[in-house]
């Protein structure tokens, strides 16, 4: 939080905040002081809040007229598509919104990939991150059995299939998820149940991770740390609003476009089928976002260990901070990580592809280099590196981009250097 | 940048030969329909028509579960006048009850009546057709890969069975169809109906007003969110253009590049 004391000037503000400083806060995030320097992948933080905010809103309103029921599931949707008011439209953004969402939260992911935000002091809001990422997914999942369509009913048989193949136990924990011997009305009624709740635990993180995120700042492209406030930082309002808004804008003309002219090419036709437990489509796949995790799954022939290599896949992020052995932050000053960095994106690329193809012949042997080369990124590339790379001079500040011939984070940083 | 151009490269290279290998689809028949694109709009006169050829040849065997007669004079779709969708709704009969006498009994359809079903459950249905279930066609449109070109191919696409492919009775060859095998028969041959609008019902033109209809069913609002769209992106560029002189106005202040 900002050092400085804030006084209300009004007497009534006076008096409220001493009780309750909620115009303490209200000040500190307008004045908290942010990068002068951060680049437009930056935004995507309020982009993300905006699409959390905008999932809520139209998920209440879909709610309102959704019926949580194996028989009636279907028909409701296409009740909202055709009689609710604008029905058609609250649900297509909502639709639209879960991949809008992810889109903008690989972005966001991979920003702090590049520019090393995870590296201390911003560990916490790192992990947290992740949390929030793995109840995304869930809420995501869920939402996508609402409708009960063919993926919908197939979609939910396969992911909570994968739990019975935890030994001894898993066939009862998949009876159990169920409510019963396969996917159906209780399996549907309580994914509602926990795909209502979820985006109010992700609420609640998200305001833990800004809480987080305001103990240390924002990191920066240059990733070095900052006097703040100094000439280096501008107060967030109005500076870093307007530039977000500006951002937030161009995010939504995309969103329009495929609101409005292509609601459906995001989602699978099999999902305009009700749900049938005789008839299996012929090709089970996820929504977009997920199938490089559906990759890294089929490519261990055993299933548990596929199951155990899909969840490490994430949680292996969790404990990037201390994976990434690098004093630096920023990719820019570090030449070698740089490259790698760009083969992991391509890395991911090609695993959420050979996710949509079937698992066999060629694809299989693509999937399986790639999740091979997944997890030697973060588990020998990565801690390695931060031996062997030989980094570039860090500037002494974003105001002096003057290098002062320092590689090393502390010098930098005890330099007193200032305007 | 240059990692990016590397990164394009290979992503190509390594995907383009895998598509290659996996394209044995057929090149769907291609018409010009007219509520394509961002202000494209529902012929008038072709969703006329095609309901015509929905309520004389497929609704023989295919309900449409969501359909009121209703529907049929709303804004954006055929657009019948009240006086006819009246009339359509009362030349068919529903089941109605029970009344005070505990009876069910038979009237003419009213609007808000949904369009009957051909069967009365999905085994009878079935059992009609050899064992398959005719679908429910309300949002076939969207239902299948392909869309709305699929169909159109599927109702066009019957052709002689290619010589050493031997086929079941009441299973049909169809270029377009997946896995080539249909049981449903061809229904549409030049002729079939007579258009009330006087448009020669070729087999061609029948198809295409079908399909026409049935995207309007499975998107009874598309007309509304191609208008809404046009005004939505519209009014979010001048916004957005407005707010980034904003920005570089206020950006002016310090010596920053936004």
């Amino acid at each position: 939080m900002s050092d400085h004391n804030y006084t209300p000037k009004s007497k009534f503000g006076k008096w409220f905040n001493d009780r309750l400083p909620l115009l303490s806060l209200a000040n500190h995030l307008t004045d908290y002081p942010t990068p002068k320097n951060l680049n437009y992948w930056w935004t995507f933080g309020g982009i993300l809040t905006f699409c959390l905010i905008t999932q809520i809103v139209t998920g209440l309103t879909l709610a309102m007229h959704y019926i949580a029921h194996a028989d009636m599931a279907f028909d409701s949707v296409e009740h909202i598509m055709r009689d609710v008011n604008y029905g058609w439209l609250i649900r297509y953004i909502h639709s639209n919104g879960a991949s809008m969402f992810f889109l903008a939260v690989y972005i966001h992911i991979f920003r702090s990939l590049f520019y090393g935000s995870y590296k201390a002091p911003r560990e916490i809001i790192w992990i947290l991150g992740i949390i929030i990422y793995l109840l995304m997914m869930a809420a995501a999942f869920m939402g996508y059995v609402l409708p009960w369509g063919q993926m919908s009913f197939w979609g939910a048989t396969v992911i909570t299939n994968l739990f019975s193949a935890i030994p001894l136990v898993g066939e009862g924990i998949v009876t159990w998820l169920w409510g019963g011997y396969s996917v159906d009305n209780p399996t549907l009624t309580r994914f509602f149940t926990l795909h209502y709740l979820i985006p109010f635990l992700i609420l609640g993180l998200v305001v833990l991770h800004i809480w987080a995120l305001h103990v240390p700042g924002n990191n920066n492209p240059v990733g070095i740390d900052i006097k703040k406030p100094s000439k280096d930082t501008v107060p967030f309002h109005p500076y870093i609003v307007i530039k977000d808004t500006f951002a937030l804008l161009m995010f939504m003309i995309i969103f329009a476009f495929f609101v409005f002219y292509s609601p459906n090419v995001l989602g699978h036709a099999d999902n305009y089928i009700e749900a049938n437990p005789m008839v299996t489509p012929a090709h089970i796949v996820p929504e977009w976002y997920l199938l490089p995790f559906y990759a890294i799954l089929r490519s261990v022939p055993d299933k548990l260990l596929g199951v155990i290599a899909m969840l490490s896949a994430i949680l292996i992020l969790a404990a990037l901070p201390w994976l990434d052995t690098s004093k630096i932050r920023s990719a820019v000053f570090r030449p070698l990580y740089r490259q790698f960095y760009w083969i992991l994106v391509l890395d991911v690329l090609v695993l959420g592809y050979v996710g949509a193809m079937p698992a066999e012949g060629l694809y299989l042997l693509i999937a399986r280099v790639a999740t091979a080369y997944y997890f030697a990124h973060f588990l020998i590339i990565l801690p390695l590196l931060g031996f062997k790379e030989k980094t570039l001079p860090l500037p002494f500040s974003i105001s002096d981009p003057v290098l002062g011939g320092s590689a090393n984070l502390s010098m930098a940083k005890s330099d007193k250097k200032e305007g | 940048m240059r990692a990016f151009k590397i990164l394009l490269t290979t992503f190509i290279f390594f995907t383009v030969p895998l598509q290659i290998n996996s394209a044995e689809k057929v090149e769907l028949l291609k018409t010009d329909w007219s509520f394509k694109g961002p202000l494209g709009k529902f012929d008038r006169s072709s969703l006329q028509r095609g309901y015509q050829v929905y309520t004389e040849v497929c609704a023989a065997c295919h309900s449409m579960k969501y359909l009121s007669y209703r529907n049929l004079m709303e804004k954006g779709g055929p657009e019948f006048s009240e006086a006819q969708a009246k009339s359509i709704a009362a030349s068919f009969e529903v089941t109605d009850g029970p009344n005070a006498d505990g009876e069910m009994f038979s009237r003419p359809a009213r609007l808000s009546d949904k369009f009957p079903m051909p069967y009365p459950n999905e085994k009878a249905a079935q059992a009609a057709n050899g064992g398959a279930y005719p679908p429910d066609m309300s949002v076939l449109a969207k239902a299948r890969k392909g869309g709305v070109d699929y169909l159109y191919s599927v109702l066009l696409g019957y052709t002689e069975p290619p010589a050493g492919v031997t086929l079941d009775e009441g299973v049909y060859y169809n270029k377009f169809m997946y896995g080539n095998k249909i049981k449903m028969p061809k229904v549409l041959e030049d002729d079939l109906i007579e258009y009330g609008d006087g448009t020669l019902a070729t087999e061609v033109q029948m198809a295409k007003d079908v399909v026409t209809f049935l995207m309007w069913s499975a998107e009874p609002h598309l007309e509304a969110r191609h208008k809404m769209g046009f005004r939505a992106i519209i009014y979010l560029t001048i916004l957005t253009i407005l707010v980034y002189f904003s920005m570089k106005k206020i950006w002016s202040r310090v010596e920053s590049e936004v």
